[in-house]
C-alpha cells in the first residue's frame, strides 16, 4: 500500500519518535510505514486518521 | 515512558534467563560435584529449575505483550521459521542417529543450539527486511 504519512507528519512538524509516542508504536515502526515496507493495523491507521483529522482512504492508497 | 517500561521488562527477562541457566547448571552438575547423588537434593534442584523456567516464560510473554505490531510480526515470523526448521532438522538428525549414519548419539543440546542460531539469523533477516 502507498501512503502519505511522511508528508502529513512533516506538515504537523512531528518527528517519527513523537508520532510513534502519540500512536503507541516505536519510531522504527513509523519509519517502516513511511517507507511502505509495512502496512499498519486498523487500530493504528484509525489513530493516525484521528490525529491527522482526515479519513484513512485519504492517506493510504491500495495499489 | 514506553522505553522505561520496555527496559524494565527486558531486565526482568534477562534476570530470569540468567537464573534459569544457573539453576540448570546446578541441577546438571550438582549431583556429581556438590551433593554426591542425593535424590532429594537432585529432585529439589530440578523442581527449582522448572519453576524458574516457567517464570522465564512469563517474563518473555510480558515483554512480548509490550512489543508493537511490527515487532510482534518480526518475532512471530522468526519463531514460525525457527519452529519449522527445528522440526525438519531435528527429525532428520534423529533419523541419522537411528540408522547409525552418525557415530555419536543425537543430543538435544545440539538442537537447542540450532534453534537459538536459527532464531537469531531469522530475526536479523526480518529486521533488515522491515526496518
Amino acid at each position: 500500500m502507498k501512503n502519505i504519512v511522511r508528508n502529513l507528519r512533516k506538515q504537523r512538524e512531528l518527528t517519527q519518535e513523537q508520532l510513534g509516542e502519540i500512536i503507541g508504536v516505536s519510531r522504527q515502526t513509523i519509519n517502516a510505514i513511511e517507507k511502505e515496507k509495512f502496512d499498519p493495523s486498523l487500530p493504528t491507521a484509525f489513530k493516525m486518521s484521528k490525529l491527522f483529522e482526515i479519513p484513512i482512504e485519504k492517506f493510504f492508497f491500495f495499489e | 515512558m514506553m522505553k522505561e517500561e520496555r527496559k524494565k521488562r527486558t531486565i526482568r527477562l534477562a534476570i530470569w534467563t540468567w537464573t534459569w541457566v544457573a539453576t540448570l547448571a546446578v541441577a546438571t552438575f550438582g549431583p556429581k560435584f556438590i551433593w554426591e547423588n542425593s535424590t532429594l537434593l537432585t529432585t529439589l534442584a530440578i523442581c527449582i529449575n522448572l519453576i524458574n523456567g516457567v517464570l522465564m516464560i512469563l517474563a518473555n510473554r510480558s515483554l512480548f505483550n509490550h512489543y508493537d505490531e511490527l515487532e510482534r510480526k518480526i518475532h512471530l515470523e522468526s519463531m514460525g521459521l525457527t519452529l519449522g526448521a527445528t522440526v525438519i532438522v531435528g527429525l532428520s538428525y534423529s533419523l541419522l542417529d537411528q540408522t547409525n549414519l552418525i557415530t555419536s548419539d543425537a543430543e538435544i543440546s545440539y538442537l537447542i543450539m540450532f534453534m537459538s542460531v536459527t532464531y537469531l539469523i531469522t530475526l536479523l533477516i526480518n529486521r533488515k527486511r522491515y526496518l
